[in-house]
């Protein structure tokens, strides 16, 4: 894999243009970067490029809405539709107040994994530091909902189990299930992305001029279905933190 | 008999082709050589293995939501999103394989054993 890494000219361009007051500012955090004529790594330039590319375009989009829709609004009320209707499939009725994190993930997701295949660009998802951010803010984010859902005692309570005499025998393994949850979706995420660009690499250094469309029509089809199957999963994740048991 | 002579011409023809790893070379790298050759065997078998549990445990999982779609077609939207979700669970078993084997497959072993 060493012969095969190759610039990213956007990361290029912002490191040329950013390069000396970020590196000025790091060293005067005392944090020295590895390579000092480029301190900002390509993933992270392409993760500032996605979320400013997102807000830019959905925010130019999302100018005056009327009651009527008009084309382009409607293609937005649509997407926002999609990501309630997995919400309210999921957790229920009181699903709705988690849209702003859950579409948030799944169109920041959704965007890194596209963006790989553009020529030019790479996708931030195919880097394991960016997929375990992800993972690891929907699980800050959904013990963090289901406590103050819940209140903390009662969300504690949760992790014993139905009967407390089992208790001791159900908290550890409650426990290592609830840290594998980050570990798979990061890894499952990373793992796709990361297979998939690989193998488009490697077809592409040996016959470069139509074969790589098969793989590239694979890859579009993976992005779309990891990026679902994690927003479902961070659901399904809230769901269960959040739901309150039917006893009486 | 035919198949056994056939058998053993084949063999004999896979062992000849072998015979280059016979000379070694001394020195560095070449040093290492039974473990770079033993880091290739097991990354092979790795995600071979992986591969084929996989594809055979998918196989058992579309066949039955085809079955369930033709017992009953209105249900088709259902059973095809729980089709999706399964695969998508039974293939992050494959990619874990896979991360390992290319793990295995891409390290340079002479530099750090």
């Amino acid at each position: 894999m060493e012969g095969l890494e190759h610039s990213v000219y956007v990361a290029d361009l912002f490191n040329k243009l950013l390069g000396k007051p970020i590196l000025a500012l790091l060293r005067l955090l005392g944090i020295e970067p590895k390579n000092p004529h480029a301190p900002v790594p390509d993933y992270l330039v392409m993760c500032i490029f996605v979320a400013l590319l997102l807000i830019v375009i959905l925010g130019l989009a999302s100018r005056k809405l009327s009651l009527v829709p008009s084309k382009r609004q409607s293609l937005l009320e649509m997407i926002l539709q999609a990501f309630e209707g997995i919400l309210t499939d999921v957790i229920g009725e009181s699903g709705k107040k988690y849209l702003p994190m859950i579409g948030t993930i799944g169109l920041f997701i959704f965007c890194s994994n596209m963006i790989g295949l553009v020529p030019g660009f790479m996708s931030p998802t195919s880097k394991l530091n960016v997929t375990a951010g992800c993972a690891l803010a929907v699980f800050v984010y959904y013990h963090w909902q289901g406590i103050k859902a819940q209140g903390p005692l009662r969300y504690l309570k949760h992790f014993t189990g139905p009967i407390p005499a089992l208790a001791p025998l159900l908290l550890p393994i409650e426990i290592i299930s609830h840290f594998s949850r980050p570990v798979s979706l990061s890894l499952r995420l990373f793992g796709n992305i990361f297979a998939e660009e690989l193998l488009i690499v490697i077809i592409a250094s040996i016959v470069p001029f139509v074969l790589p469309l098969p793989f590239m029509a694979v890859a579009i089809f993976t992005a779309v279905i990891q990026s679902f199957v994690f927003v479902l999963l961070a659901c399904i994740y809230i769901a269960g933190a959040v739901v309150h048991e039917e006893e009486q | 008999m035919k198949r056994i002579q056939a058998f053993g011409l084949l063999l004999f023809f896979v062992l000849l082709a072998g015979s280059p790893l016979l000379a070694q070379e001394a020195g560095g790298v070449a040093d290492k050589a039974p473990l770079y050759k033993l880091s290739l065997i097991v990354g092979g078998a790795v995600i071979t293995l992986a591969a084929a549990a996989g594809a055979f445990c998918q196989a058992k999982a579309i066949s039955s939501a085809c079955e369930g779609i033709s017992r009953n077609p209105g249900s088709a939207p259902t059973i095809r999103f729980i089709m999706i979700f399964g695969l998508v669970l039974i293939e992050t078993l494959v990619i874990y394989a896979l991360l390992i084997a290319i793990v295995i497959l891409m390290i340079q072993w002479g530099k750090y054993v």
